[in-house]
This record gives C-alpha cells, structure tokens and sequence, in this order.
C-alpha cells in the first residue's frame, strides 16, 4: 500500500513539517510502521551552494575515514555535521545520520557539460554500490531527506522534522514487501535535486533498471521506486525534456489514443514511446517527484494507485487522500482527482 | 562382406478389421509404402518416414505406426543414431542430409525457465476489460528525442525518426524460399500475416507474382546467392533482409537441388529450369563487417531510404559481439537464428553440432548492446526453436523485440516433423513443388489455420503479460527479473541473468 503527499508553495515561502508529519500520520492506515521519510526543499539556506550530502554510516570509525577520503578527492568538504537525532522509543538506531556540505572540483570532470552534477552522481553511485557500510541518500543542494524505519510521527520526532523549514515537502508511509526495516529502503529517494516518493509496485523494473543502468546509473537499494529518480535525473537533466514530456515517456498514453490523435500529435507520441519505451514505467503506481523548482504527481496508465490534488493560496497539495491533505489545510480547495498518467504540476513563480 | 540392412524406422500396420480397402493410403502416401494386392494393403514399412498423411486421412483409423521396433543392443555411447550414421556413411562415402532442425537432444532452457505472476501486492489485469498492448515497432530508435516546447504548450519533435515496421503482435514468420517450400505454402503464409497484421519473410527465393498482392506484408530476402533479386523485388518489400547465416547451419550455404527448380521456381528466382541453386556460405562481397556495412547501405540507397534493412546471423559463440558491429553498421534490426532453427535441408552434422541455442544468444546479444548503449541502434529478432507462447513470453523477456516462427508455422498447416523435406515428397504440399503434392494444400484453408495460431498465441502473450501486472510489450521486453531459472546451472544463469527459482 503506502501512502504519499507532497506540497509546494509558488512563492518559496517556507512551512515547518509540523503539518506534514500530521498528514503523513493520518494515513498510517496505509503504513505499517516499518518505514517512513520526508525531504524538504530550503532548509539550508546559509549553505545553499553546496551539495548537501546525508550519509547513513553503519560505524562511524570504521566507515567515515573513507568518505572523507573520497570527497576531498573529488572536491572540498565545507562542512560536515552529526544529524541531530532525539530518541524514540521505537526507534533503534541501526545507523548513525551525518551531514556534509560539498564543493565538488569541476575541472576533474572536463569533458562533462553538467560537471558537478555528473561528479556527485558518480560519488553517489560508487559509494553506494560498495555496500561497506555507506550509503549517500541525500545529495541535493538545500534540500534533505529525513528516513527510517517506524511510524511516521516517530521518524518525524526522531529528526525533529518540526524544526526545518522549507517550501517544498515530500513524504512517505511505507508499508514494506521489498526491504522491510531497512533504512536505507525508505522514501524518500533522491538524487541530486530529485525526490520521489511512490506508491505502487513497479511490474517493469526489470526493464527500467536495465535501461538506466546502461547510462551508468546503477541501483542499488533493493526496491523499485530508485530507478523512478533515475530515470527522471536522465530524461530532464540529461536529455532536458520538460518534466510534462517526461511524464509521457514514463506513463505514456496507450497506442489506442495515440491512433486517434491530430497527425503531428500523433508523430509526437509514437516517437516517445518508440524512443523512450524501456523507460515506460508499469504496473501500480502514484508517485511524487520534486526538484527545486517544481512538484510532479502522476499515477500509471490505469490508475491503480489513488492521487488526489488540491490548492490552498499558494500552496498545491498531491496525496494518496483527501484526508491527508485536509489534516494539512483544512480550507483546501480544488480537489481533484488526475486522470490515468496525467501529470499535475506545481511550479514556483519566485 | 556387406553392412546389410539395418533395422526400419517405422512399422505401418493396418488392422484388416477396420480396413475397407478404399485406397485413401495408397493416394495419400508420397513415399510409396502402401499398394493394393488381392484385394488388401500391402505395406513397405521401410518407406515409411513416419508423415501420418495416412493416418489423417484413412476413414476407419485402421493405421498404426509404430516408432523404432527393433531394438539395437542398448548403449549409452553407441547410440543408434551413431550406429546408423556410420553404416550410412560406410555405404556412400558422403556427407548425410537432414531436415528440420536440431534433432540432438540437448537441454532446451525455455523449459527450464518459468514466468511470474502478481499475487496481492500489484492486481493482474485482465485483457478481456483492460488495455493490453501488444504492438510493437522494428528498426532503428533514437537514443533520445529533441523537442521544443512553447509557452502555449505546444510541441515540436525535432529528431527525425527512421522507418520502422509497425507490428500488432510480436510474432512474424520467418523466410521459408518458394523453392524450399510451394507456392501454395507461401501463399496460406502471406494472407495469414496480411490478415493477422504481421510480416513474413519470403526466403532467398525471390518473390512470385501472385504474392505482390501481399507486398506490404514481406520482408524481402537478399541472401549469398542474391537469388530472384532486382530492384523490383527490393522496392516491394516492407522490408530487406540480408541473410548471413541460419540457426539450422551455421557457416554454410544452401543448395536447391536441380529437381525442384521447376519454370515457376526458375522465373522466380531468375536462374535457368532444373539448375541447381547454389549459394555460397558468405556473400561473396562480404569478409569482413564494414562489407557488410557497404550492402547496407547500398540497399537502402536503392530504396531511397525508405525501408529497414535487417541482418540475419546465426546464434554462434561470438554472436554478441557480431551483433554489436552489425548493429554499428546501418542496420536497423538483427535476427538472431539459434541452433534449434529449422531447413529444408542440412547437413546433419551442422544441424546437430553447430552454433548455440537462442535463448542464451539473445541474452548475451541484448546484454552486450546495453552495455554498449547501442541497444536503441537495432531491434532484437529472436528465431529458431519457439514452438509455443510461453517461449514468445521468455524471449522476449530475455530481451527480444520480436520472434520469428518457422516450423510452428508449417504444422499449423499441417506438417507432422517428420524431418525429410530435404526429399521434396512431402505428402503435405508443403515442402514440395510437385504439382501433385503442392494441389493438396488448399491455401485458404492453411492460412485461416496459421492466422489462428497467431491469433491464439498472441491471446496467450496477453494473458500471460496481463497476469504479470504488465499492459504494454516494452515493459516485458528484457524484463528478466519476470523469470526465474529452474534447475539451470549457475554460470548459465549469469548469462541469462535471471535468478533461480526461490530467489
């Protein structure tokens, strides 16, 4: 099951995750206590240039020296923190949440046209794939994901959520088949500016993975909603499609329709399904993605996960209920409810 | 001292209490086992190669054919296939031919490999209510799409795609000559993918006058000995295909003995009545890969452009790696033939010894295009030894755009296996040119058969895609993590790269 929401306010103004975990909570008919995340957008301000990198490390001795390492390889560490972390009851703390704020060295990167983007996925990647004990889950700039396994009021206090502003927040309650208890399993997912949360399961990951994997991404989180990141990183950053056409590269309209539509249209679609059709996402799903900019839902072809829309002011609100958004912001209004794959998009304006 | 005879294949029995004498056998058998004497049937069972012509159409089921009825001493080593191919061998001094493909009974991994369904955690949809799209399009992809957006939401696709070949089913029939097997074959085969929406190939054969009205359905072959080819020929197929190599023989040519080679044939394949047609094992203008490159080109420069051109090889060791350069060569799509393919005629010891089977080919060949990430360069065509829609499932799973059938094809229209097409007796019409023989295959009713194979098995692909949790065919093309190896042993797995079963 799993339940999503995600908020964004077109102006940047900033909201504390008091209402978020609060949502998030109401749907734990949807959860199951073994995994829940947030990522926030602005929370960073005074450290906004840099990438801000959250690491679990299994043991800190053992582990840490190495990343150090790492990173000043491939650039300057500006500063690095402990997470403050409060106690739970419920929560045992399997890892130890730590904070860098990274410069990377463009020039060892010459031939790239995104060269810092293309250095921290490649930290992100390798450092990942090792498996030693390691694993870089935030790697955005002034933004960071908040996961662990329990309750999403307990994870929520277990980070103290309520103390991070931003204007832009994603989270999920998870209920787990795939990796049940481990941290690292929990949404959020992100990769540089990318967050995604999802609902569903993926019927096409065999194919997605395998796709993404020959552009060098490589997944290595056990579950399917990864490869969501990925791909989207690949067709907007890399292949700089608008996150609308994206959305049709991933959940495109079925050839029934797409025989109907005006020639051009037509020339269009059948050329993104042809070109992008690894890439077509299948089975159940309703998912968020986020960047700095922008906030997408959209569900699979037929709509097998619910996604529901509303606005208040500035704000729009994506969630699996109505419920959840109303615990936000009771005065919503607008609610709605997208259709099969198509996108909902929230953009700043300042 | 002489060999002697060995023991026949196959007993024919007729039961004389069902027998009516009506004579059926006797018309039916191409082979000259049954005639009449006092008033009974007589049987030569040593002529017997086991068709079951006489079998399908004697009115009192009064026939029986048993397989093997006189043992050899038993051995594990000195089989009785070996026993007799020496005594064969010992008798002519040549080279023995075979029919049909590998007759080896090696492993067959398709039926070691068994598909997923979803339970509890995703629905299966159901095609009956759902969407379930099974269309699929061949040829060269774009690596990515350049598009310009407007403020007004419009859309301007930028990258300019090449021709494809749009298909309703991932199921095509592959090239079958007019030669090796008759007109009237061709003709069933041609209005059954017209009717069902797919593309056949028409062999290296050329192509017949009265199938130009199925032109937009043929995927016309230009092989070694660039039998029937010109531009007319080039311009009418759908699409061009330049055969290298097949599953059934790897490494050698063909050859259509003089006898086949009637007026029809001679005109088609525009070489004189009654001459043998040899080609030769490599296109004679083709050492090396960028040769290949340069036919490539030249076809499509022939047609303007216009058309795919696919490659066909044989699935042998190197395959991968062959499959990568071909698809850096212009071609929009590469037919992969493996070991267990199908022929009118091999040598017996290519069918059974050369080359490796299609499932591991096509793995390794999507693999190593992925890793290369030439993938989108070239579709994927898998052949050779897929005989039900589970296989069509695994395939394609393994990674292959779409399949080619042979054999399911011809005993959708009758043919029993039986091996000896090589012969040109079929009892069936089908491989034949004998005008006696090839009047018995009523192509109307043979294509209506082979158009209901095809409907049938593309049902199955649906249900089976639809129980997975998957409506359209790109999310199950190379979605290995949908399989699982049952009983297969590790470093196959590794090549198939599926996981074994309870992992």
């Amino acid at each position: 099951m799993c339940g999503i929401i995600g908020v964004i306010d077109r102006r940047r103004k900033c909201m504390d995750g008091t209402g978020i975990k609060a949502a998030l909570s109401m749907m734990n008919e949807r959860g199951s206590g073994e995994g829940a995340g947030y990522v926030a957008y602005g929370i960073y301000p005074e450290y906004k240039d840099f990438y801000a990198l959250h690491v679990f490390f299994d043991n800190i001795r053992e582990n840490k020296g190495a990343l150090d390492t790492l990173l000043e390889r491939w650039g300057t560490i500006v500063h690095d923190e402990q997470i403050k972390t409060y106690e739970q009851p419920n929560i045992r703390k399997v890892h130890t949440p730590w904070r860098y704020f990274f410069r990377p060295d463009r020039s060892l990167m010459p031939k790239s046209t995104t060269p810092d983007e293309d250095i921290v996925t490649h930290l992100v990647m390798t450092v990942n794939a090792e498996k030693n004990g390691t694993l870089i889950f935030s790697s955005g700039k002034n933004l960071g994901v908040f996961k662990a396994a329990g309750w999403p009021e307990e994870v929520a206090d277990f980070y103290r959520i309520q103390d991070y502003k931003g204007y832009l927040w994603l989270a999920h309650n998870r209920y787990p088949t795939n990796t049940p208890g481990w941290w690292g399993g929990a949404h959020p997912f992100n990769l540089l500016d990318w967050s995604v949360v999802h609902n569903g399961e993926i019927t096409s990951y065999g194919t997605n993975r395998r796709y993404i994997e020959s552009y060098g991404y490589k997944c290595t989180m056990y579950t399917d909603t990864e490869v969501v990141a990925y791909l989207v990183d690949l067709l907007i950053r890399k292949h700089g499609l608008s996150e609308k056409m994206a959305v049709r590269a991933l959940a495109p309209p079925f050839w029934e329709e797409i025989d109907r539509m005006p020639a051009k249209e037509q020339e269009l679609n059948r050329a993104i399904r042809l070109t992008y059709g690894p890439a077509l996402m299948n089975g159940p799903f309703a998912i968020c993605v986020a960047n700095a900019d922008s906030l997408v839902g959209f569900t699979d072809r037929i709509k097998l996960r619910p996604l529901v829309t509303g606005e208040h002011g500035d704000r729009l609100y994506i969630s699996s209920e109505e419920a959840a958004i109303r615990t936000m912001e009771p005065d919503v209004a607008n609610i709605t409810m997208p259709k099969a794959g198509e996108p909902v998009i929230g953009r700043v304006v300042a | 001292m002489s060999i002697g005879s060995v023991p026949f294949k196959f007993r024919v029995s007729v039961d004389p209490e069902q027998c009516m004498v009506c004579g059926r056998c006797i018309e039916n058998c191409s082979y000259g086992v049954f005639s009449k004497e006092n008033e009974r049937i007589k049987v030569n069972s040593r002529n017997c190669v086991a068709c079951h012509r006489c079998l399908a159409f004697c009115p009192r089921d009064a026939i029986d054919i048993a397989e093997k009825p006189t043992d050899y001493r038993s051995h594990p080593v000195w089989t009785r296939d070996v026993r007799e191919a020496i005594f064969n061998q010992a008798k002519t001094g040549k080279i023995i031919l075979s029919g049909m493909g590998n007759a080896h009974p090696y492993p067959i991994i398709f039926d070691q490999l068994v598909l997923d369904a979803c339970q509890v955690t995703n629905p299966s949809i159901d095609p009956l209510r759902e969407p379930m799209e099974m269309r699929t399009y061949l040829g060269k992809k774009p690596a990515a799409l350049s598009l310009k957006e407007f403020p007004n939401g419009d859309v301007e696709l930028l990258t300019k795609l090449t021709p494809n070949l749009q298909i309703e089913t991932p199921i095509m029939i592959g090239h079958m000559s007019y030669g090796a097997i008759s007109l009237n074959a061709q003709t069933a085969l041609a209005k059954a993918v017209s009717h069902v929406g797919t593309f056949m190939g028409t062999g290296e054969g050329g192509l017949h006058e009265s199938l130009y009205p199925y032109q937009k359905h043929m995927i016309v072959q230009v092989a070694s000995g660039r039998f029937g080819v010109d531009i007319n020929y080039l311009e009418r197929g759908a699409a061009i295909e330049i055969k290298i190599g097949q599953g059934a023989k790897p490494g050698i040519g063909g050859h259509l003995p003089g006898e086949k080679v009637c007026a029809d044939v001679s005109c088609t394949r525009m070489i004189p009545e009654g001459s043998d047609a040899i080609s030769p094992a490599p296109h004679h203008d083709i050492y090396s890969i960028e040769d290949l490159k340069q036919l490539v080109r030249s076809l499509k420069e022939a047609t303007e452009w216009k058309k795919p051109v696919f490659v066909k090889i044989a699935a042998v060791h190197n395959v991968a790696a062959i499959a990568a350069g071909i698809a850096r060569s212009s071609a929009d799509a590469v037919v992969v033939d493996g070991f267990r393919g199908g022929t009118g005629a091999a040598p017996r010891v290519f069918r059974d010894h050369v080359g490796i089977p299609i499932e591991a080919a096509i793995a390794s060949v999507d693999a190593k295009l992925r890793q290369q990430r030439i993938r989108n360069e070239v579709s994927l065509i898998a052949s050779g030894g897929i005989r039900e829609s589970a296989d069509i499932a695994k395939a394609i799973a393994l990674g292959a755009d779409a399949v080619y059938i042979g054999t399911s094809a011809l005993v959708a229209m009758g043919c029993r296996v039986c091996g000896t097409c090589y012969r040109g007796q079929c009892a069936w019409g089908i491989a034949t040119q004998k005008p006696e023989l090839t009047q018995r295959l009523d192509p109307e009713t043979a294509s209506v058969q082979v158009a209901n194979l095809i409907h049938a098995w593309t049902d199955e692909l649906a249900e089976l895609m639809g129980a997975a949790g998957i409506n359209s065919i790109e999310s199950l093309r190379g979605n290995r993590d949908r399989l699982r190896g049952y009983m297969l042993d590790e470093s196959l797995m590794q090549v198939l790269d599926v996981k074994s079963v309870g992992a």
